[in-house]
């Protein structure tokens, strides 16, 4: 096996230094996302780390009126709902993730397809915040 | 290659199932002595508990919801079948029909004779936000939760990518619930056994009674349209698009072929089973279907040596509306993209070519998550007994199929249930 570090906590880590990283199979080139010591494709064990570009599109999307407990927390609710959505990156992986900074007041206008780049969202309590991936229109 | 076959037949001799809704005073055990008394009715010349080898429960989460590990066990005890082996099956809303396909594969090996499979959820002793927390360690915990999505978002993704390949309507998701309500009022084990209409009726009563103003609905549409009536959960998806949170338990009686005669003369086979997996929704090809649905029904028709077409009607996993329109198209019933034109053309209603959810489904009969799939045998029983009363279909009917997914399709079985004449 490759002595690449492609443990779970690598993703959080890059998201803290705002990073999304994946890998890529150093047998048949087939990248993953979030990262795999296993291929998916080719099964192969011989993986290297990937840092994507950042930029994608929109590929599916939601607005959520009643979240869970963790985005009640921060602070969502039916007069304050949030998007979440599936961004099908540039280099060809897709990733779920809030989308921000889109006008939610008609959702049906929002379109698939739309251009997106990466950042990070702080949430949690006070104190204890940690970075969680998002999206914003690229502009 | 020639298509894999079970090694011996197997057969329903036998079904029951408990009312589903909210039961503040019943405990899970209470919901499965229900189904089980149920059962034993059924069984054409009678069960004689010690026949029973083994006991397969399909059950999510009792952990969570209840704070109750090593449920099959105690639920063995409860109806009397202690010392036999017992196994819980968790593979989400799927654990129904796992149970169902890990009974099948017991019998079908040797090994046992007589098998009774559960499925049970009691949901609602917990505040409906942590019922929501519990339901979400159904997904992906590390990458799809912190995102935000709850499970009428993951749904309500897939219904905006199936919009936008297919041009689709949402209100065809709005005709599933007033098919599916249509179906459940004629189910007295449903939670809703109420049409749309009823459901309006009560509000608007509900106003005069209070001196409230009575509002203007014209149809069930401008009804479902309503968003103080219909409220937005995760758009497009509005509440009657969501299955709900339920109690309640079912119970399947599955006999070998070489036994099935002192049981019944009227058996219901299995004549084809199939199950796939799948990761997080993110890392599928397609976002508008579900993978793991068309592959387990695949192999589920190549079993039984049949094609979609030769199904009379199906129980599918309409936990969500547009999961009744995908299963449609997964299945193939309808080609890509054309399912939500026949749910609005009523091709799924009791009359229709493809006759979908006669129970009333997940939206209206409840959805107590590991008894779902086996609430669908069910279904399937009493319909090709021809003991399905006011919603049963006309005509001769053979096969069946019963489609179950745990999750956005990160598990599916499917089953194929043959009545030989």
């Amino acid at each position: 096996m490759s002595d690449c570090k492609l443990e779970t906590k690598t993703f959080f880590q890059a998201i803290e230094n705002e990073a999304l990283i994946g890998s890529r199979c150093l047998n048949c080139g087939h990248i993953s996302l979030p990262q795999r010591y296993i291929c998916s494709r080719c099964h192969s064990n011989q993986a290297e780390r990937l840092e994507f570009a950042g930029t994608g599109k929109l590929a599916a999307y939601t607005v959520i009126y009643v979240p869970a407990t963790d985005m009640v927390k921060a602070g969502y609710d039916s007069k304050n709902p949030y998007m979440v959505g599936i961004v099908t990156l540039d280099e060809g992986p897709r990733i779920s993730a809030q989308i921000l900074d889109m006008d939610l007041s008609d959702p049906a206008k929002i379109q698939i397809g739309t251009p997106l780049k990466m950042t990070v969202i702080e949430r949690g309590a006070e104190g204890q915040t940690k970075k969680f991936l998002a999206f914003k229109p690229l502009e | 290659m020639t298509a894999k076959k079970l090694a011996r037949g197997v057969a329903v001799a036998g079904v029951g199932m408990s009312k589903f809704g909210v039961f503040p005073d019943k405990s899970s055990r209470d919901l499965f002595v229900e189904a089980y008394q149920e059962l034993r009715s059924t069984v054409e010349k009678g069960l004689p508990p010690k026949d029973i080898e083994a006991f397969y429960l399909g059950n999510f989460s009792a952990d969570q919801f209840e704070k109750q590990g090593h449920l099959a066990p105690i639920v063995a005890s409860w109806i009397g079948l202690s010392p036999v082996a017992s196994a819980r099956m968790e593979d989400a809303c799927a654990s129904g029909s796992v149970a169902l396909r890990q009974a099948i594969l017991a019998i079908s090996s040797g090994l046992y004779d007589v098998v009774l499979v559960g499925g049970l959820e009691k949901m609602t002793d917990l505040p409906i936000a942590a019922v929501t927390d519990a339901l979400a360690s159904a997904a992906d915990t590390m990458f799809e939760i912190p995102a935000g999505f709850t499970f009428p978002g993951f749904y309500a993704a897939m219904a905006t990518a199936y919009m936008d390949k297919y041009q689709a309507d949402p209100e065809a998701f709005l005709r599933v619930g007033i098919k599916n309500h249509e179906n459940g009022a004629l189910n007295d084990k449903a939670q809703f056994n109420q049409t749309i209409k009823d459901v309006m009726a009560g509000k608007i009563a509900k106003a005069e009674q209070k001196g409230l103003p009575v509002p203007a609905w014209e149809s069930e549409m401008d009804f479902m349209r309503d968003p103080k009536a219909n409220p937005m959960i995760a758009w497009p998806l509005r509440l009657f698009d969501c299955s709900p949170v339920s109690d309640g338990a079912a119970a399947v009686l599955l006999v070998s072929e070489d036994v099935v005669s002192k049981y019944t003369d009227h058996p219901i086979y299995i004549a084809g089973i199939g199950q796939a997996s799948d990761g997080a929704l993110a890392e599928r090809d397609s976002l508008s279907e579900v993978p793991s649905a068309a592959k387990a029904a695949a192999q589920a028709y190549e079993m039984a040596g049949i094609t979609a077409a030769d199904i009379d009607f199906a129980e599918v996993h309409d936990c969500f509306t547009i999961a009744e329109i995908m299963a449609s198209e997964d299945l193939g019933f309808f080609p890509r993209g054309e399912g939500w034109k026949a749910a609005m053309e009523g091709k799924t209603s009791r009359v229709g070519e493809h006759p979908i959810n006669t129970s009333g489904g997940l939206k209206a009969k409840g959805h107590p998550v590991g008894a779902s799939g086996v609430a669908q045998v069910v279904e399937v029983w009493k319909q090709l007994q021809g003991t399905a009363g006011a919603r049963q279909l006309p005509g001769s009917l053979r096969y069946a199929l019963t489609h179950n997914v745990g999750g956005t399709g990160q598990t599916t079985v499917v089953h194929i249930f043959e009545k030989r004449s």
